[in-house]
Order: structure tokens, then C-alpha cells, then sequence
């Protein structure tokens, strides 16, 4: 789509050519090892900004966000702008970061994801970010944004529709047994905006504390399921009350969750 | 002599070429006319997930078609554009985004109302090696698909679909 102005400098670095030759990767890795399924993309608007609002499972590998950013690129085309917010520790880290913003991963600000609504971008976030992406895993069916509501801000003072992503499975490709949170303080890591600092069990590490270092995931079957927009302002008029927007969309989320875990019949097998 | 290492270049640079046929007891252009009708493609066409043809319905020269096909746990496809339109003999496409592909449907007098009709398609995934190794492994899916969807249009054409006009969405 022709655009006037010139594009921000922060969407510079995604790249459509790096993005469609790493396309066969991702598809071996979603295929082969997670059997992902993706559902419901033609439910996502087939131009213009939206704000796609996702759960956050598998720590952070986030294999469902490459499955799903797979389906994205295959489904619209890399020529679509797409960016994904991340941790900023996520892109400070050597060599992932770099890999992540050819992507069009940027950095997790409120500032940053509505630049890139405002050029026009579909774009993913996670609002229960850390938190949800680090819940022990027996709460793989749970949706907790721990009610977070600068997604709905966002989409109120843009204008742009949310779309929900909804994911199973990406929290059975590591086993959190806990968040880790009082550990967390207790080491003042929370300063650095690390809420968590988990208790995982890894391959091939076996128990590990934070979610640092390189591991496998279990070969986890991921099921995604996108649902129809929510446009906030036509659902609950000019000044959607956040609390009620926020019981609606998670609500919603929850119960296709709900149905995407009544699916699974063994754990990791799907 | 080549040595290994351009050997293998080669073969991950070939695309993937598949090629299904079937003999229908019809007519050409009785097969022609249901080829000819861009809507009526989702019908025969199996493994289909996306068909939204810009400017249709009739087929023609210039004719784009956003096509998806389930392959794995992807919707891979592209932009096509009819390059070919022989009417009762051929119909080719050229991809224009996504991935490239090349794809054409023969129809070829075999006797008195009999039909040969070939379906070929030939594709490769962008990023060398892997993209190799993807093609092979998806061309399973594909193959059948293909196979699928010449069955179904003789099924369809013998079965008489073909005379009548195709429903239109709305």
C-alpha cells in the first residue's frame, strides 16, 4: 500500500526477502516437530492496521509465535507489514535480536506499537508478556493478561481493530513449575522489568532457573485459533469502560481456550 | 565432471514438477467451459483454502487469482496470472507474489466426446537447501491434491455440472 509519509525509522530493519527465505525453516520446525495448526486467518482484516492480541505460551522460544508468524507471511504474503513486540531484553540478546528484527520484531512500548498501527502494520502482541508466557504449565489453559489493559488503550486511541489469537500447546514445549516471582524480587530483577524468573524443566538441561539459555522444546503439538475483529468502540460506545473491555476479550479468548483444550487428549501429543 | 557439492547446487536449485492426467468422457469444450469460469475452480480443486479471484469471473489473459493450498502447517500459494487462454486447449498461469510457481491445464482430443486432460505444476520454495527439502517433503500433499482435483472435474464434468451455470456467492 502507497503511503505518503516516509516509514518510521523504527520499521526500517524488517526485511520481506530475509523473511520469505527463512520461510522453509519455519515451516520444517512448525510441521515436522509441532504438527502446528493455524485457524481462522480469514478472520484477520485483508488490509489495513490491526491489532492482533495473543496469549503468550512457551517462554521464551514462543515457538506458537513462529508458527504463527509462518501463517501470517504464508497466508498474506511477506509483502504485508507485520511487526511482533518483544521484551527488550528478548532484543538486546546477540544474534536473536538482530534475527528478530529482519522479522519486524520490535521493541514491547505502547510509543512503538502505535507507530507501527499508524504505518498501516498488523501487529502481535502479548499482553500478559512475561507473566503469562512463564505460567506453570498445568495453567496451559488459562488466559491471564493479569489484567493489563494498555492493549485496549492502544486500540481505542488508534481506531483499529483486535483481532484475538488464540494458542494451545506452547506451554507443554517446556514445563514451568513456577513463575518464580518472589525470587525474582527478592534478586531485584523486577527493576529491570523481569517480574519472573521460572522454574523450568528442559531439555537437555533438566531444571533450570530463568529462561536464558538455548533448550529443545518438546515436540508439542500447537493449535492456534484466530477469532473475528472486536472493533471497542462499536462493542461498547466512545469510552469503551476498560474493565468491561477487558472481561469481554479475555472472556472471549478463555472460552475458545477452553474448547482448543477439551481437543488435546495427551499432553505434549495433542 | 561435477563435482558433489555442484551436484547437490543443482538439485536443490530444480523446482518441483507434477504432473496428473485423467481421460473424461466429454467433449472439450463441455470441459473448457467449466475451466473457463474462475468460481467454479474451489469446486474441483481440492486442498484449496483461498481462491479470490480480482478480476473475474471469466477467465482471460491478465486474470489474477490470490490461491492458497494447504501444504503442512502452512497456507502456501501466491498471486497467480493467467499467461496462456486457448480456448478448449490451454490454460496457464505464472505466479506474481509468493511463491514461485508455474502451473497448466491441457485438454486434448481423444476420441469422439474423450478428453485427455493434464494438469501440470511446477514450484519451489525460496531458501536453497531447506527450501529443497521442504518441496520434497510437501510434495506429497500437492501431488495428491493435483490427483484429487482432476477426479473430481471428471466426476463433475460426466456427471453434467459443467452445462449448468455456477452459483454466485450473494
Amino acid at each position: 500500500m502507497a503511503r505518503d509519509e516516509a516509514l518510521p525509522e523504527l520499521l526500517d530493519d524488517r526485511d520481506p526477502d530475509y523473511i520469505r527465505d527463512t520461510l522453509p525453516a519455519a515451516w520444517l520446525l512448525a510441521t515436522l516437530w509441532h504438527r502446528a495448526e493455524i485457524r481462522g486467518l480469514e478472520n484477520i482484516p485483508e488490509s489495513g492496521p490491526v491489532l492482533l492480541v495473543g496469549n503468550h505460551s512457551g517462554g521464551n522460544t514462543a515457538p506458537d509465535t513462529f508458527a504463527f508468524a509462518l501463517a501470517f507471511a504464508s497466508y498474506f504474503g511477506v509483502e504485508r507489514r507485520f511487526h511482533q513486540l518483544a521484551h527488550k531484553l528478548v532484543m538486546a540478546s546477540p544474534g536473536i535480536g538482530a534475527f528478530l528484527k529482519k522479522h519486524g520484531t520490535i521493541e514491547a512500548s505502547h510509543e512503538n506499537a502505535e507507530t507501527a498501527l499508524n504505518a498501516g502494520a498488523a501487529v502481535l502482541v502479548y499482553p500478559g508478556g512475561d507473566w503469562d508466557v512463564h505460567r506453570p504449565s498445568w495453567q496451559s489453559g488459562r488466559v491471564d493478561f493479569a489484567r493489563r489493559t494498555g492493549f485496549l488503550k492502544l486500540a481505542i486511541r488508534t481506531g483499529v481493530p483486535i483481532v484475538p489469537v488464540v494458542s494451545i500447546g506452547g506451554q507443554e514445549t517446556l514445563f514451568v513449575l513456577t513463575r518464580g516471582e518472589a525470587l525474582s524480587k527478592a534478586l531485584g530483577l523486577h527493576r529491570f522489568r523481569l517480574k519472573v524468573l521460572p522454574v523450568s524443566l528442559v531439555i537437555p538441561w533438566g531444571v533450570t532457573v530463568g529462561d536464558f539459555i538455548p533448550r529443545l522444546p518438546f515436540p508439542a503439538k500447537l493449535t492456534t485459533q484466530v477469532l473475528p475483529p472486536i472493533d471497542l468502540k462499536e462493542k461498547f460506545g466512545d469510552d469503551p469502560d476498560l474493565d468491561e473491555a477487558y472481561d469481554y476479550v479475555t472472556g472471549t479468548m478463555q472460552t475458545t481456550l477452553d474448547v482448543l483444550a477439551s481437543e488435546r487428549r495427551f499432553p505434549v501429543l495433542g | 565432471m561435477c563435482s558433489r557439492l555442484n551436484a547437490a547446487s543443482r538439485c536443490w536449485g530444480n523446482d518441483v514438477r507434477l504432473e496428473e492426467s485423467v481421460e473424461i468422457r466429454a467433449a472439450r469444450d463441455v470441459i473448457w467451459e467449466v475451466l473457463a469460469d474462475a468460481e467454479r475452480h474451489p469446486m474441483f480443486m481440492a486442498g484449496l483454502t483461498r481462491w479470490d479471484v480480482q478480476n473475474g469471473p471469466e477467465m482471460r489473459c491478465g486474470t489474477r487469482i490470490n490461491m492458497r493450498m494447504k501444504v503442512g502447517s502452512a497456507q502456501v500459494g501466491s498471486l497467480i496470472e493467467v499467461t496462456e487462454f486457448e480456448p478448449s486447449a490451454d490454460l496457464a498461469w505464472n505466479s506474481v507474489t509468493g511463491i514461485d510457481q508455474r502451473g497448466r491445464w491441457r485438454l486434448r482430443e481423444v476420441g469422439p466426446d474423450r478428453t485427455k486432460v493434464t494438469l501440470r505444476l511446477a514450484y519451489q520454495a525460496p531458501g536453497g537447501l531447506i527450501g529443497w527439502v521442504v518441496d520434497q517433503i510437501g510434495a506429497r500433499d500437492v501431488r495428491r491434491n493435483l490427483r484429487r482435483s482432476v477426479e473430481s472435474l471428471k466426476d463433475q464434468v460426466e456427471a453434467g455440472v459443467g452445462r449448468a451455470p455456477a452459483p454466485r456467492a450473494g
